[in-house]
């Protein structure tokens, strides 16, 4: 086990480093200038040179990354072009509302995933199987902004019963969870439903049956667990996907997340803070998977023994 | 002679000044008191005055901190601040300002003419990395501090504590303009320095406000500074931005009463619904700013280089569509200049829509069966809307142009690389005024110096002798030839639209705010021409 998390460790910070430089380099390819947007339109060509130099722009490609990972050793993210302020507090003080966020909104996903997945699979074919089914469906392709607003629409603005906008407390987050939850737990509905179903045409559980179990002890107690697999995968797949943030989501409920500061980063060709959300978000992936990982033998005792 | 009655207009203004709430009167008086929240959808990059330059965070920018010369609310008019009075020379070449006294910055300390010097240096210096620096060009030694072979700009001297100097390389009448950018706004070097490179979180000022409070990403707090030197205002306690609101979700707040300033609007699409229902009535504010979009054909580009060809495409744009196209909010265009601008020529109509005259002169410039080109445009809705009427309105007379939809960073390379983008829509890259002067428009955007490599003047245009007449009318001497000034750059970009036609002005955009009901004031004071909302002015009704 420990052999195995040394090898998982050193590949996480080889994937980073990758990720900086394919990172590092696209950002360098774009036709923009950011030494060109700080420096205004009242700049002289040498007033953008000054700036150029002043940012390091001026040196080879090879020297800026070289430069750029040095400093990442010490774990400094370097200064943001536009906001003039380090960037490592930047994305740190956006950091609760999006571990918040994302905690909140893989709880969503997984409880109702979860519940409707194993009614779908125990009444397989049935209405109640059909109707969950076309639900998900509806969930899984309806656009996040349209339901962010329904819901916003509906629960905060006409009835009142949560916040419009905001972070701080609990009832700040149903919501944006809400929404992330219901739009994700589509896909984990599916999901359980097919491993579900897998699993109970196994002989295990019709012997269990025979045994005289209960119907209910059968599923949750001897299915369940074997059918949790994926879901457990899926779930390190969401932790890095939320952590990269959920700008439609964020921006609708004025969530301070991660997502809208890479949001405006982007726009204003902000290098460093790009390159600093960037390899929060790979991190965050990556962490996700190792934990992910590093469940999955105590769910499954079949990983264990091998 | 000249010195006294500079000092005596300056005493009128500052009369005139004090009179601002009382001009208030007649319809509403402005009471004190009350806390507002605004929201915007961006988070406030920085409250550094040397290095804010976007609309979100110029207004707050301008109320934490004060200048020599501010405009007074509302209007592109000049009056006193931090200078109680000052001087000019005969050939216009040194100003001389006397400060008002007893004037503290929020953390006690006394505001003085070095502190003056201090500022405008650090927003000079190349280390600062401020955009504000290129203002500032034509104060002896600003070019050796931009070569970075001086750290101090020797043509500002602080006389004594109450008394600065500026002395200028060339005549500049836009001088008194550029101090009062927020680029010139006054700032205590210690505050700086104990700031650590981060002042534009701490920001330490003499303005009307301080900053309280900023949590990232959320809110930013603004109590009134009780100290302010100007004891009439600000006039609301405190003001908060609550900022990363959706405009659509902020105007559902304002009408539950939960904000008082939606700073990002009405979206384009809400904007007719909510214009026409008696429910916003008084609630939305739609004024005129300093913007003009245009398209910019670049003269160097060919067929662009023929003027003949320029000016066909300049009759072939039916502006007043486009300004369907985006529900009326704006107004179409005949010429560079906004209305508001002094110098905005009256009788020039521009080129008017005629497809067919348009044909006749691509004929006439040998291009019978028209042409095929690119135009490049910012790709956020509804700037590529806008570009296909434009596209369809070139098609009517045979230009084949492709539409090059990119976002804003790479519309702004492309169009500062030589011979790269032959037209680009100007349309949501905030081309917006820095001051009510009419050079503003021509020296970044037409003048020769900025038809280069990075540069803003997207059609490379470069006409010598336009160059020369800007020089000129910029070396007449402010207020004594305002008038004549004026004038002298009508007639300038008159003839550069009429000879030269490096742009289509296409239409003036304005400005859409929405407010609550218990907001008071006139409509100038929620979209300033110089500084968006004026903080310092508005107040809450009782």
């Amino acid at each position: 086990m420990a052999a195995f998390l040394a090898r998982r460790l050193v590949q996480a910070v080889l994937i980073l480093l990758g990720v900086a430089a394919i990172t590092f380099l696209l950002l360098y390819c774009l036709p923009a200038d950011p030494a060109v947007l700080i420096a205004g339109r009242s700049a002289t060509p040498q007033m953008v040179a000054a700036i150029r130099h002043e940012l390091g722009l001026d040196q080879p490609l090879v020297m800026q990354f070289l430069h750029y990972v040095g400093n990442l050793l010490h774990g400094d993210l370097g200064r943001s072009y536009t906001q003039k302020t380090e960037v490592l507090p930047l994305i740190l003080a956006r950091l609760p509302a999006t571990l918040v966020l994302m905690a909140a909104g893989i709880v969503v996903e997984v409880a109702l995933g979860l519940t409707f997945g194993i009614i779908a699979a125990v009444r397989r074919g049935g209405f109640v199987d059909r109707a969950i089914m076309m639900l998900s469906f509806v969930g899984v392709s309806s656009p996040q902004f349209v339901v962010a607003l329904l819901l916003l629409y509906v629960f905060a603005a006409t009835l009142g019963w949560f916040p419009m906008s905001g972070f701080g407390t609990a009832r700040h987050v149903v919501l944006p969870a809400l929404t992330l939850g219901v739009l994700g737990a589509g896909w984990y509905a599916r999901m359980v439903r097919s491993a579900m179903i897998e699993v109970l045409r196994q002989d295990y559980v019709r012997t269990a049956h025979a045994k005289g179990l209960t119907g209910r002890r059968v599923v949750l107690g001897h299915a369940l667990p074997n059918a949790l697999l994926p879901i457990i995968a899926m779930v390190g797949i969401d932790i890095g996907q939320f952590m990269s943030g959920v700008v439609v989501v964020e921006a609708v409920y004025g969530w301070p997340g991660i997502g809208q500061l890479a949001w405006q980063a982007i726009q204003q060709v902000d290098v460093p803070i790009i390159m600093g959300v960037t390899l929060v978000s790979a991190l965050a992936i990556v962490l996700g998977n190792l934990l992910a990982d590093f469940v999955a033998p105590f769910v499954d005792p079949r990983i264990r023994s091998q | 002679m000249n010195r006294f009655v500079k000092r005596i207009g300056l005493a009128a203004l500052l009369a005139t000044s004090a009179l601002v709430p009382a001009k208030f009167a007649f319809a509403d008086t402005p009471t004190n008191g009350g806390d507002i929240i605004v929201t915007y959808k961006d988070d406030i990059a920085t409250l550094d005055p040397a290095v804010g330059y976007d609309w979100q965070n110029w207004s707050m920018i301008n109320a934490l901190f004060s200048r020599l010369v501010d405009y007074k609310p509302g209007t592109t008019e000049l009056g006193p601040s931090l200078a109680d009075s000052y001087d000019v020379s005969d050939d216009g070449k040194v100003y001389t300002f006397k400060m008002h006294p007893g004037v503290k910055f929020t953390n006690g300390r006394a505001v003085t003419a070095a502190d003056v010097k201090w500022s405008i240096e650090r927003a000079v210096n190349p280390k600062t990395q401020g955009p504000g620096a290129g203002f500032f060009h034509s104060i002896v030694g600003a070019d050796k501090m931009t070569a970075g072979t001086a750290d101090t700009l020797e043509g500002i001297t602080a006389v004594d504590d109450h008394t600065v100097k500026f002395t200028l390389s060339q005549p500049d009448a836009t001088f008194l303009n550029v101090l009062a950018l927020n680029f010139a706004s006054v700032v205590p070097k210690e505050a700086v320095e104990a700031a650590n490179g981060d002042f534009g979180k701490h920001p330490v000022g003499s303005g009307a406000f301080t900053l309280k409070e900023w949590t990232i990403g959320q809110r930013l707090v603004f109590l009134k500074n009780p100290d302010y030197f100007i004891k009439e205002r600000p006039h609301v306690d405190s003001f908060t931005v609550e900022v990363g609101q959706e405009p659509l979700v902020a105007l559902l707040r304002l009408q539950k009463g939960e904000v008082d300033i939606a700073g990002d609007g009405i979206p384009p699409a809400k904007y007719l619904e909510m214009k026409k229902s008696p429910e916003f009535e008084g609630m939305i504010v739609d004024r005129q700013q300093l913007e003009t979009s245009y398209v910019t054909l670049n003269t160097q580009v060919k067929p662009f280089d023929n003027a003949k060809v320029r000016q066909a495409v300049n009759m072939a744009i039916n502006k007043d569509r486009i300004v369907r196209i985006i529900n009326g909010r704006a107004t179409p265009a005949s010429q560079v200049l906004p209305p508001l601008m002094p110098g905005y020529d009256q009788n020039y109509k521009g080129y008017a829509y005629d497809p067919e005259k348009a044909k006749a002169l691509l004929t006439e410039a040998g291009l019978k069966d028209g042409f095929a080109t690119q135009i490049y445009t910012s790709n956020t809705d509804p700037q590529p809307r806008i570009t296909q009427a434009i596209q369809q309105d070139l098609a009517a007379i045979g230009v084949k142009a492709e539409i090059k939809a990119v976002a804003n960073p790479n519309v702004i390379a492309a169009g500062g690389t030589q011979g790269q983008a032959p037209m680009v829509w100007s349309g949501g890259l905030g081309w917006i005024a820095d001051f009510p002067d009419p050079s503003d428009f021509y020296g970044p955007i037409l003048g020769c110096g900025s038809a280069v490599a990075g540069g803003w003047n997207w059609s490379w245009y470069c006409n010598k002798d336009i160059d020369a007449r800007g020089q000129t009318a910029d070396a007449m001497p402010v207020p004594a030839k305002a008038e004549e000034r004026n004038k002298a750059w009508a007639q300038i970009f008159t003839d550069i639209q009429i000879n030269d036609a490096p742009w289509i002005p296409v239409f003036n955009e304005r400005r859409v705010v929405a407010k609550s009901k218990r907001m008071g004031g006139p409509d100038e004071i929620y979209i300033d021409p110089t500084r968006v909302i004026d903080y310092e002015a508005i107040y809450v009704n009782k």
